[in-house]
């Protein structure tokens, strides 16, 4: 079917993309990426660090090129938009970044609100009140005037999904959002992803290969393997699939194992 | 072999002509936002403080002390043929002229041009440019330009205080240490310092500002490989805003003197 020449919206996605490639020097990163995300839904792609699931994130939101495909975010290509016409998909669409990438010159409260400064925003009460509402739904009550710089990397990434978030995008994607952080914390962002999903009915993309975390948040889950897509279900269709790819990645064994054990 | 002669001329010839059309594309860039976004004032005044407000220590010092300098050569020279009162007259064209504008801008560069470099460099590399993008907020309209129309006002500004300082330092060393007679000496200035010479330092002046501001930001928004790539991104803006204050000092010289002659007429 030729989904290429028609909304993708109609086929109830809201991102779609279609055969996306990408190289980084003389590296081919993405080989013809095929993805659906369906309104609402939790998508969570896995796979091997350096794999390029943050590359392909970056994609959805027009911060990096392809080299060839197409992206259909809430029924617009944004192939080929300049800088500024995204700017519309991107008031739609939140990113939270791996590192928080909080701007360091600002404080906590700054930082969440620069968004609502930024969408011309001048009520300073009003702006407050919906500060305080977001680092409530991120648990971080009280803490608005740390600067980023004070703050532990679990805290930091709850910042940025805050910011991410205040302007109430229909969708939010999360660049490792546990990555780096203890079990303790990892659970709680985990439980953080789904309840804003619940509460908002955010279409959420989450990029990790923690699979404790892909569990828990995903309703759907896509393993991303040498550029392309190679599974795409659910978390039970993924446990009991017996692909030797897919088991070595959910048990966690190197290539390098089964020869170990046959030397042992 | 000329295969081989033409690529290695070539590269670098494609490299820098890629490097300018990219610088050219910003500083296009930037003009189209001046005129058609609305303005950052926070940002913009507090652009005006760390570029105008904060550079003045610096060009006055540098302003005054290549006056004092300048005005004690050039009596040292002149005095053995009984010009000494001529000195004025020399020393003031000489920094509205020329000193005044390369020196303040080679020492603006140093210190606010690394600055600019070395934020916005930390910025790309710990994601907070891709972060502006993300919240849909265009990293020019919001980094680059503010700082421009700040250069822009502040630059010709801050040159107009190198002057004053350098001509106020030369007066006095004039006066106290090498005896010259004051009224000559103010005379002889007034006469042949005119005002179309105050105007081509303020005219370089502000071009000098917006070379450097968009080599800066330029290095800055271009930076990769973490904390090495924002030390080299500094240094290289330095140097090459540096160069390109000096050597388009030269053109920018034979240009202005067929609009503001130099000379008394």
């Amino acid at each position: 079917m030729p989904i290429n020449d028609q909304p993708v919206t109609l086929n109830g996605a809201m991102i779609a993309v279609r055969d996306l490639r990408k190289a980084i020097g003389d590296e081919q990163i993405l080989r013809g990426v095929d993805l659906d995300v369906a309104v609402g839904e939790t998508l969570v792609i896995i796979g091997r660090s350096g794999g390029g699931k943050s590359v392909l994130l970056k994609h959805l939101i027009g911060l990096m090129q392809p080299d060839a495909g197409e992206i259909w975010v809430s029924g617009k290509n944004i192939i080929g938009m300049s800088e500024r016409q995204l700017t519309n998909i991107r008031q739609k669409v939140g990113i939270l970044f791996q590192s928080g990438a909080l701007f360091d010159s600002m404080t906590v409260e700054e930082n969440i609100a620069f968004p609502l400064r930024e969408a011309g925003m001048h009520d300073v009460r009003a702006m407050r009140a919906r500060v305080n509402e977001v680092l409530e739904v991120v648990e971080l009550q009280g803490e608005n005037a740390k600067m980023p710089e004070s703050l532990s990397g679990g805290m930091r990434k709850r910042v940025g999904l805050a910011r991410a978030i205040i302007r109430q995008p229909s969708c939010v994607l999360y660049d490792e959002p546990t990555s780096g952080l203890d079990p303790v914390v990892s659970d709680s962002i985990n439980h953080l992803i789904r309840r804003l999903q619940e509460r908002f009915q955010m279409t959420s993309v989450v990029v990790t290969h923690d699979m404790k975390s892909a569990m828990q948040v995903g309703d759907r889950i896509a393993y991303l393997h040498e550029g392309r897509i190679y599974f795409d279900g659910t978390p039970a269709e993924l446990q009991q699939c017996d692909d030797p790819i897919i088991q070595d990645f959910l048990l966690g064994r190197s290539e390098a194992a089964p020869h170990q054990d046959r030397a042992g | 072999m000329i295969a081989r002669f033409f690529i290695a001329i070539g590269a670098p010839l494609v490299a820098f002509v890629r490097y300018l059309g990219e610088v050219v594309l910003l500083a296009g860039d930037t003009f189209r936002s001046v005129f058609t976004r609305r303005l950052r004032w926070r940002l913009f005044l507090e652009q005006i403080v760390e570029i105008g407000l904060l550079s003045q220590l610096v060009v006055i010092v540098t302003g005054g002390f290549t006056g004092a300098v300048f005005a004690a050569q050039t009596y040292f020279q002149f005095n053995k043929i009984g010009m000494g009162s001529a000195t004025g007259a020399v020393v003031s064209v000489a920094i509205c002229r020329e000193l005044a504008p390369v020196l303040s801008a080679l020492m603006v560069s140093g210190r606010v041009g690394a600055a600019m470099s070395a934020e916005i460099g930390t910025m790309k590399v710990t994601e907070q440019i891709d972060a502006l993008r993300a919240l849909a907020v265009y990293p020019i309209d919001y980094l680059v330009v503010p700082r421009a129309l700040a250069m822009m006002i502040s630059m010709p500004l801050l040159v107009a205080e190198c002057i004053g300082f350098g001509i106020i330092a030369s007066y006095l060393v004039a006066i106290v240490l090498l005896d010259i007679n004051g009224t000559y000496y103010v005379a002889n200035m007034v006469r042949w310092t005119l005002l179309r010479d105050l105007i081509m330092g303020v005219s370089k002046a502000f071009v000098f500002g917006l070379l450097i501001v968009f080599i800066c930001c330029h290095k800055g928004l271009t930076t990769r490989e973490g904390a090495v790539g924002v030390g080299r991104a500094t240094t290289e803006a330095v140097v090459v805003s540096s160069l390109a204050v000096l050597i388009s000092n030269f053109f920018l010289t034979m240009a202005l003197n067929i609009v503001y002659p130099a000379g008394y007429q």
